[in-house]
Formats: structure tokens, sequence, C-alpha cells
């Protein structure tokens, strides 16, 4: 299986989009190359606008920017993404309605070496919260560049969110990215693993293991987690009458929350959540910390099989 | 409109601001006194633009209110100019209204074009609209008003520092350097030095205003920034305002900056300032 990373998905749609619409422009806070937007900045370089370490203000000019027909992207780290400039982005892009791609790289612990400091895992949570924000978290290369394209069409603010690590490419070059609407990836009877972003590779491994011990799960792949796609969650849940949720994320607040939601008010469901356990992280590996923090296919197929058990 | 018939909106934007403060018992005449002529002197005299609203203001310039708390001012000045029916401004801070304590877009509000409040974000929103005009091709100018305290937030510096580096020139930001902030002076809470040669060193052009409060000085100001614009550098406005402006008992004090005259204060302060348009 090729390996790429999502960031470079990422920069292979911004580049696409600026060669068809001139309204795309992009800002980063030199992270340039980490956000693989070289590429954009050398074929635009009018529409490319470096701001400095200065995100506040890389938030405030891209809202600035859509009065009068802009379409800005916005490139840096997921924590300086979020975190950092929660209140720009609330007061500014979401309750202003203005239509800017905040773009996220390096989100998780599969940052790696670089320790806690870097690794955002509550961003999915603050972003979710903030009302008209769309939130997208999407699995591989390509998807993260299906995705890339598919938010310029949408008029509202959005959350792409994506990470640094090479990992499997393995979805189709030619999918159709429809922003809200979860694509089935293998279906199943006995359990149903709802999954995002990097997660979505380990369920797809879990899934086979499973299947060498007779158990048909079938794998839901949530690039949208807001707004969520609560049709196909309920229709497999009413189905295999259990639930796993996987992601690179905590769990208070991330996908797992979500579904928690729609599941307890619509359809109670045993469910298991796959996730970080309310701590930070550390430096080390991609590997090795998705090992530590309980993040690989090893433990989703323990979740499912705990979840059976609770039907 | 003739000088002589701007002056006469004067009183009658200090009254509406008086009045829609003390229906609320909240909101900031201090400030929103304070620049009253600046407002006036930017929408009647200086700024390009359409009462007749759009988002996306093509080929008009552009006003970001960055202190949005004295969101009283603009609104009487957008209304009495008639980006909508000055009745609306009863409905300043009351449930449903599109008058909501601080400016925003949220509700569709004519002349708003984002939303201000947490300080420190509107010299940003400004840079960023800048950019656009200049992709757009359109030479038209952003303007832009601060509260002096409000360059305390670190943003603003971010900013500062952006605009000069980047040669942003079709922007005028305007400090309301009225020395005053909710907890005392500006030199108690935090003192912001000497903040003319701050700005310069920045990169900036820098014109100090010391009679902000006399419209005629201050049209000229904004006349004079206006001649500075398209030349590689962002220009700086320091206007010298008295907080309460116009009604005496609230001037040469904080006091007012977030406090709504009672029912006693309020036609003493009326009577300081004449119906010279007609109440809403």
């Amino acid at each position: 299986m090729e390996k790429k990373d999502t960031r470079s998905g990422f920069g292979a749609g911004l580049t696409e989009l600026g060669e068809k619409n001139e309204n795309i422009v992009a800002l980063c806070a030199d992270l340039t190359g980490s956000l693989k937007m070289n590429d954009f900045k050398d074929k635009f370089p009018d529409r490319f606008f470096q701001v400095g370490i200065a995100e506040s203000n890389m938030i405030g000019i891209a809202a600035g920017m859509t009065i009068g027909g802009k379409i800005p992207f916005t490139g840096t780290f997921a924590n300086f993404s979020t975190s950092r400039v929660y209140d720009q982005i609330r007061q500014s892009i979401a309750y202003s309605g203005k239509n800017v791609k905040i773009c996220a790289s390096h989100a998780g612990v599969t940052l790696g070496e670089d320790g806690a400091t870097h690794q955002v895992l509550e961003d999915i949570g603050m972003m979710k919260m903030l009302p008209h924000m769309t939130v997208i978290n999407p699995c591989d290369y390509n998807q993260t560049k299906a995705a890339t394209i598919a938010i310029a069409d949408h008029i509202g603010p959005v959350y792409l969110r994506f990470g640094r690590p090479k990992v499997p490419n393995f979805t189709d070059p030619n999918q159709e990215f429809k922003i809200g609407e979860a694509i089935n990836i293998n279906s199943g009877t006995d359990v149903t693993i709802i999954a995002t972003g990097h997660l979505v590779w380990e369920a797809l491994e879990a899934v086979k293991e499973l299947e060498k011990k007779n158990i048909s799960a079938e794998l839901i792949n949530i690039h949208t987690i807001k707004p969520l796609d609560k049709n196909a969650i309920l229709e497999s849940a009413s189905k295999t009458r259990c639930v796993v949720t996987a992601e690179e994320h905590m769990l208070n607040g991330g996908l797992g929350d979500s579904v928690a939601q729609l599941l307890s008010r619509s359809l109670p469901t045993p469910l298991e959540m796959v996730g970080v356990d309310d701590t930070f992280g550390e430096s080390g590996t991609p590997r090795g910390l998705m090992e530590k923090y309980g993040l690989t296919t090893y433990n989703i197929i323990e979740s499912c099989e705990k979840v059976m058990k609770r039907k | 409109m003739s000088n002589l018939d701007t002056e006469k909106i004067i009183p009658q934007v200090r009254r509406d601001i008086l009045r829609m403060v003390h229906a609320n018992n909240s909101g900031h005449p201090g400030g929103s006194l304070g620049c009253t002529e600046f407002f006036v002197a930017l929408y009647y005299n200086v700024m390009n633009h359409n009462s007749n609203f759009n988002m996306d203001g093509q080929k008009e310039d552009i006003f970001f209110l960055s202190n949005g708390h004295i969101s009283p001012v603009w609104y009487s000045v957008l209304a009495r100019y008639g980006y909508f029916n000055v009745r609306e401004l009863s409905s300043f801070r009351k449930l449903n209204s599109r008058l909501q304590g601080h400016p925003t877009t949220h509700e569709g509000l004519e002349g708003i074009r984002m939303a201000s409040g947490s300080l420190g974000q509107g010299l940003s929103n400004a840079i960023g609209a800048a950019i656009t005009k200049k992709l757009n091709n359109e030479k038209n100018i952003i303007y832009t008003l601060h509260g002096d305290g409000e360059l305390q937030e670190g943003q603003m510096w971010e900013a500062f520092m952006y605009a000069s580096g980047n040669k942003i020139d079709n922007l005028i930001a305007t400090i309301d350097y009225n020395k005053k902030q909710i907890d005392g002076s500006t030199d108690d809470v935090l003192p912001l030095g000497d903040l003319k040669a701050k700005l310069k060193s920045f990169g900036w052009s820098v014109l100090e205003e010391f009679k902000g409060n006399n419209l005629n000085s201050i049209t000229n100001t904004l006349k004079e920034a206006k001649e500075l614009t398209f030349k590689e550098k962002p220009v700086a406005i320091i206007m010298h305002t008295e907080m309460g402006n116009g009604v005496d008992f609230m001037m040469g004090t904080h006091k007012w900056h977030g406090s709504a005259p009672n029912d006693e204060q309020l036609a003493i302060a009326l009577s300081q300032n004449t119906e010279t348009l007609g109440d809403y």
C-alpha cells in the first residue's frame, strides 16, 4: 500500500483550486513547507500571504478578505489553528459568518516527537461547538485532497483537520467528496465501527482481523464530524445493535461524543469509544504514541469484542 | 451636505446615544459621545460610501469599528445617514433586536460588516479587506477606529507590524486617544508610552489630531490622512478626544465608560444638546 501524508493531499488540492478559481487566496503563519503550501505560493505568489508567527492576525485578515469575495484558506498546525486563536475564530469568522477555510495540519499525537505542546487533541471539540462551523477530518491523502477542493464550493466557515505522518493512501483518487455524507467502507452485521481521520485505516485493518474471528464488522468513514451524517449512523446501529467509535482525538468533545449524543437520544445502543482519555500526549514516534495512547487496530478489535458482549 | 448642516447632526447623535443607553440602563455612553464628531465627519464628509448596503462594498470605502462597545454612536450615525430607519434605534440592546449590545453581522443590520466587541481584532479585519481591495483593483480606502486601551491587546501590534511590512497603504486607522478605560486612566492601567513614536517605529505614517471633538478639525485631518494613502505606508491618526464630550458631568472622568444615566441625569444631559433633527 502506497503511503502518503494527508497534508500533501491538502497542498495538492489547494494548488488545483488555485488554478480553477482566482478568488482562492492562501495565508500561512511561517509553516509554508510543513503545510505543503509551497506549490501554491510558487504558482500564485500574488494570492499567497505570509503573515509571520502571528496566528491571531492571520485569522483576522482572512475574515476581512472575504469582504469583496475572496475565499481564504489559512494554514498552520492544528493547535495554532484552534486553541491559540479561538476567540478570533469565534468573533471574526463564526459569529460574523465569514467564508474562511481554516486548514490545520499536524493534528493529534501522530505529530510525534515535538510532544504535547504541539499535539492538539481538543480541536474537533472546540470547533464543533461553534455555531455555523463545519468540521472535516479526512482519512488519507486522496480524501484530504478531495475535501480541500470540496470545501471551496461550500459557502461558510470550515475547519479542515489533517496530519503529519505518511499513512496508507487507500481511498479512490476519483472519489466524490460530499460534505456531511458518511462513506460505508465495509458492510457487516455484528458491530458498527465509526472512524475518522488516521483511525479509519486502523479500523479497516481491524475489520480484516475480526473477519478471521468470524465477526462481521461494518465500517463507516465519517470524514465530516459536523454536520454529522445521522442517518448513516442510525441505520447501521439499528442493524448491528452495537457501535465502536475511533478517532485520534480526546474522547471528550470528539466524534465519539457526537455519536454518543445521537445514539442516546435517538437509538440507545451499547457504545465503546477509542480515543485519548483525558490526558496530554508526549514525545515519541507516531506509532509508539498510537500504541501507548490506545489508538491502534488492536484497541479497535478489543472494543468491538467488548461492545458485542453488551448487546 | 454643507458643513453647517453637518454640525446640526452632532447634538442629535448625542441625544440618540444618551436615550438609547438610558432606555436599557446599559451601554457605553462615554466613548460614544467622545467619538461623535469623528463618526459624523467620516460618514458625512469623508468616506465614499452608499447607504444602500451590500456586504462586499465594491467600489466603496469600508469602515470597521474595532472597539465595538461604542456601538450607540455608530448605530445613530448609520441610521441618521439612511442605512436603516431611525425608529429602530429604540430596539438597542433589546430582545430580538438587530442593534445588539456590540455590533454584529449576525442579525443583518445594514452598515455592519464584522462583529466586534472582543477587542483587538478590527485592524486585522481591515487589513484583510484592504488586501482584497487591491486584489480587485479598487482604489478605495479602509477606515478603522480603535480605543486607546484596546492597544493593550497584542494582536493590534501583530497587525501594525503586518500592515507596514506589507505596504498596506489603503488603510487609515484612527485611535480614540481619550486616555481612559474601564478601570481608570490608561496610564494607571497599563501605560501606552510614547504612542506616536511607537507607531512611527512600526513604520506607519502618523498624524496627531489634538481637536478630535471639533468637526472641522477632524474632517480636515481625515482628509489629510487620505492624501497620505497609496504612498506605501499605512496611516494612523492619534485622535485626542474627551470621553463623555457634550455632557458636562460626563467629561473629565472614566466613570461613564460603561454606565447609563438615570432619569434626572438624562434630562440634564439632553438639555445640553438641542434636538435638531427630531428624536427617534
